[in-house]
């Protein structure tokens, strides 16, 4: 599963790098909690190669460490997404004031 | 093109329009769903692999996480969002971590010199996120003292750990088949997070949250050149970036150069400053209570509101959101002014003022609401310190001199809420506490905030 690094995957680096800085650059301070919950869903995507390991069945120790490395991304991935949209949820715009509200 | 491709492809795509529409509040929500959408192609594409042979280990590790990942997002409460953040870059750098030492483990006798480089990199960059960011979230929590631990000989022996780690990897490259040197390599890189965390203060954590966002998205991508995986490489590029990105804005709001925050040598600032005694002898603080504050909103036409880490310390959000409706509802024009680094992660204040279902249109940054003050009659700070201090505009010995502030001492009267008049994180006594405009309203905010709401009805 050890793969030979290629130069494409080096390109593949570099330019969604570049993607991340034009794409993040215009994200407002307001947003910045939210971002970094979202890329730290995002990044679960670790869930993958996690479990492309935990499946191959080599030995008793790599599954193991690959069982805690999926229920780890797994965490990051369903908790991540579930928090950034509760952060969302709450950002409102001006609604007509209702005093009573506690 | 096999399907698992195609399903890669297309959440890629998702990912990139999710953090996209993260660019305003309006459109958020839509992408977010977007890209869970696209990790969840992702995950079904990956379970139809066909070098995965058994499934239990997978669908264990599955279903445990998901319940776990219930208590730690739907319960938190908001206050404690920065450590749970932390926290979770704790989690995904262990994965790819662990991943890392798998995959040695079960090639070290066959691997070439640049598949080892790419896995040294990838357990080292894992290990140190790892440790470094449970002490984060452990300094945060407050498990751990948040005050900067330092002693003599820091710097120099987080420098030579560093540099010995290097060496270790460099060595491993020539011969990758040493695998007592790999453990040593990991047994350090775990110990590194460790130290390179001890120095630096609570406060600092903005920078340092954001800056094991960027290491996480580093480790992520080099397992995804490990796996050869690319969407693990490009969702870490995306991750990197933000990450960087977001520290160096919270440099920038600190005065504090990247290079000093690459290197983790700061936090060392605080440490070395010198507790200038400002003049605090000179002028007494000027100091009223709840009816004298009243006397003063009922006068007033314009509002801002200054918040900063005390008001989360104090739960003082809600009580804040509640005076600052009966303000608006006399027609007092009422806006937040948010410091970068107010709080202990970017946009912690935000969120918190969001929760207490403060509009975000109410909300402004530093460059927006500065030029706003000279033409404002009060400015309300809760809970905020440093960000407000003019000495880091003139007293060039100050610590914080440089650092961008919030200008509230043009506005035409200043009202603190504060428990006492000690320093903020960096030790600086804040000279706005002894101009003549600046009034200190003693005690907890969270309970000033509230008798002022209560008060400003009943003269009302």
């Amino acid at each position: 599963m050890v793969n030979p690094l290629s130069i494409a995957d080096i390109y593949i680096f570099i330019l969604a790098g570049f993607l991340g800085f034009q794409l993040i650059s215009r994200i407002p301070p307001l947003l910045h909690t939210p971002l970094m919950a979202a890329t730290n869903a995002i990044s679960g995507i670790a869930l993958v190669g996690s479990i492309a390991v935990a499946g191959e069945n080599y030995s008793l120790l790599t599954n193991i460490l690959a069982f805690i490395a999926v229920t780890c991304s797994t965490i990051n991935v369903v908790g991540g997404f579930l928090i950034t949209d509760r952060i969302l949820k709450m950002f409102k715009k001006e609604k007509p004031h209702s005093e009573n509200k506690t | 093109m096999s399907i698992i491709q195609f399903c890669y492809v297309l959440s890629a795509i998702l990912f990139i329009l999710g953090i996209k529409s993260l660019s305003s509040p309006e459109t958020a929500r839509r992408g977010m769903n977007l890209a869970s959408f696209g990790m969840l192609i992702a995950i079904i594409g990956t379970l139809f692999l066909p070098s995965i042979v058994t499934y239990h280990w997978i669908i264990a590790g599955l279903m445990l996480g998901t319940v776990l990942s219930i208590p730690i997002s739907l319960w938190v409460p908001m206050t404690k969002i920065p450590q749970r953040i932390a926290l979770s870059h704790a989690g995904g750098a262990l994965a790819a971590c662990l991943i890392g030492i798998a995959e040695y483990y079960q090639y070290n006798q066959a691997i070439d010199s640049v598949s080892t480089a790419v896995i040294g990199v990838e357990v080292m960059l894992g290990a140190l996120t790892f440790t470094g960011s449970l002490m984060v979230a452990g300094k945060l929590h407050g498990t751990l003292p948040s005050r900067p631990i330092t002693y003599k000989g820091q710097n120099l022996v987080n420098i030579s750990l560093f540099i010995i780690m290097i060496a270790l990897l460099i060595y491993l490259i020539f011969y990758p088949s040493q695998d007592a040197l790999f453990y040593i390599l990991l047994t350090l890189a775990f110990l590194f997070g460790v130290f390179l965390v001890t120095p630096i203060g609570a406060a600092d954590m903005p920078v340092v949250i954001a800056l094991f966002n960027s290491y996480g998205g580093l480790t992520g991508a080099v397992m995804g050149f490990m796996l050869g995986n690319r969407i693990q490489i490009i969702t870490g590029a995306l991750d990197g970036a933000s990450g960087f990105i977001l520290s160096v804005l919270m440099c920038r709001a600190m005065n504090r150069s990247i290079t000093n925050v690459l290197f983790g040598a700061f936090g060392k600032i605080e440490a070395t400053a010198e507790k200038k005694s400002a003049r605090m002898g000179d002028h007494a603080v000027q100091s009223i209570n709840i009816e004298e504050a009243l006397q003063f909103f009922d006068q007033a036409k314009s509002v801002i509101i200054v918040p900063g880490y005390g008001m989360a310390a104090s739960q003082a959000h809600h009580a804040l959101r509640e005076f600052a409706n009966k303000l608006k509802a006399k027609g007092i024009s009422v806006k937040y002014a948010i410091h970068p680094v107010a709080g202990r992660m970017p946009g912690h204040m935000n969120v918190l003022l969001a929760e207490a279902d403060v509009p975000y249109t109410d909300l402004f940054d530093m460059d927006e609401i500065n030029p706003e003050f000279p033409h404002t009659d009060i400015a309300l700070i809760v809970g905020a310190n440093d960000v407000t201090n003019p000495a880091a505009r003139h007293v060039k010995s100050s610590p914080i001199y440089g650092m961008p502030i919030l200008d509230v001492d043009k506005a035409k009267i200043v009202i603190v809420c504060k428990r006492s008049t000690s320093p903020g994180f960096s030790g600086v006594d804040n000279e706005l506490y002894t101009k003549a405009n600046t009034w200190l309203l003693f005690g907890d905010a969270k309970e000033s905030l509230a008798k002022l709401a209560y008060g400003f009805k009943r003269n009302w």
